[in-house]
């Protein structure tokens, strides 16, 4: 493929996985790996190279649409940013140990429980529960905007959220991805922190816990230019169409839209990793 | 929006907050414009050249360390210039990270002030001090 057509192709891909990726809080780099690799048969390291740079680029130009909104709580994010930004150091460094078919299927399976994490419907406990200690020594609890005012929230059990979130540190350095889905898991499931804070706060931690990976990433030389310039553009501006429609469609169709996909994706990963067709 | 006008506890935390949302944007936007810059060069060259991914050979330094890629941009090299502005956007939530410092350092939040110097120092580390082993 020439360089003109190979750009434009990998630009208008990257900018329909920014839209998806921002429209259900997963970040572009869910699909963008499978995509670059499967579809346009780039090596994996270049691809989760080219991923990452994304994932910052989406996670940073989306944040000002949804600090406006004021979902996200940047005390819970900094605090769980620890967490992620020393895992992803540790998945920078696996990345040159783990051989890329295991990557791959690694990969696959992150993408099916993605997937699965964003299917299952979650029984919401409504009964007031008191204030978890050490949640408030950390001034976590907060309020955000709902359709009747504002509404106020508790967070509980911060270790297993911390521990979740390193686990999803280190897979994003390890694969190129943001990890989106993990850190809602940590936040939402695990902290019971409303679905709508856990995902905008979540974006906003996946571009610090990308940095951490990515000078590593550059160093080593995973990053080429000329094939993340045109998937940092397209996925730019796919997620920041993808953000405008976030605010306006209800979650559970969130949820939905990008099940199937990452399914077919996650499948065709484990399958290439065992197959050795990367 | 008159729940804008009820007051909450968080208020110096969203003014932050919204002054670190304009910041990411604005570092994000800057990146992007540089990396435009150095793609339309780039793509004007040899727009048919054959271009594959498929087999990975490691960058050569001139894209691959900060010092590195600033001399190549400044000399002209277009894919100096994109890989720049890659540098650029990967230093965006850093400095998002500098400025919540700063911002908890102002509100006399030193807990918070603490586990941001932690992330910091470990971005630092991973931009800059990652050849002291790699």
């Amino acid at each position: 493929m020439n360089v003109l057509a190979f750009t434009f192709l990998v630009w208008a891909g990257s900018l329909v996985a920014g839209f998806l990726g921002a429209l259900t809080g997963l970040g572009g780099g869910v699909v963008l790996v499978p995509l670059l690799t499967i579809f346009f048969h780039v090596d994996l390291r270049y691809a989760i190279g080219a991923s990452l740079v994304s994932v910052i680029a989406t996670s940073s130009g989306s944040a000002a649409a949804y600090v406006k909104e004021g979902f996200s709580n940047i005390r819970i994010g900094m605090f769980l940013e620890i967490a992620t930004t020393f895992g992803a150091l540790l998945g920078a460094y696996l990345t040159a140990k783990v051989p890329a078919n295991a990557i791959a299927i690694i990969f696959g399976i992150v993408l099916m429980y993605s997937a699965y994490v964003s299917r299952r419907t979650r029984p919401r406990n409504n009964v007031e529960q008191p204030p978890d200690p050490l949640a408030t020594k950390l001034k976590m609890n907060g309020s955000f905007p709902d359709t009747s005012g504002m509404r106020n929230y508790n967070v509980y059990r911060v270790p297993a959220g911390f521990g979740i979130m390193y686990i999803a540190g280190t897979l994003s350095g390890l694969l190129g991805i943001g990890s989106g889905a993990l850190k809602v898991v940590a936040m939402d499931q695990a902290m019971k922190i409303p679905f709508k804070v856990s995902t905008t706060t979540s974006n906003f931690m996946i571009g610090v816990t990308a940095a951490a990976s990515a000078g590593i990433y550059l160093s080593r030389g995973y990053i080429d230019p000329s094939l993340a310039m045109p998937v940092m553009i397209g996925v730019l501006i796919g997620s920041l169409m993808g953000t405008r429609v976030l605010v306006k469609t209800q979650t559970k169709l969130l949820r939905l839209v990008f099940s199937g996909v990452i399914v077919l994706l996650g499948l065709q990963m484990i399958f290439k990793g065992i197959t050795g067709g990367l | 929006m008159s729940i804008k006008l009820r007051w909450r506890p968080q208020l110096d935390d969203e003014r932050v907050e919204a002054l670190i949302a304009n910041l990411l944007r604005a570092g994000v936007v800057i990146a992007a414009l540089v990396v435009i810059a150095g793609a339309i060069p780039y793509l004007g060259a040899h727009p048919r050249a054959h271009v594959s991914f498929r087999t990975y050979s490691s960058e050569p330094d001139d894209l691959k360390t900060v010092h590195g890629i600033l001399q190549f941009a400044f000399t002209g090299h277009a894919r100096g210039v994109i890989q720049l502005g890659l540098l650029l956007l990967i230093a965006t939530p850093i400095a998002r990270v500098a400025f919540s410092a700063v911002a908890f350092a102002i509100e006399g939040d030193r807990m918070y002030l603490g586990f941001t110097l932690i992330v910091l120092a470990v971005l630092l580390y991973s931009l800059f001090g990652s050849f002291l082993i790699a």
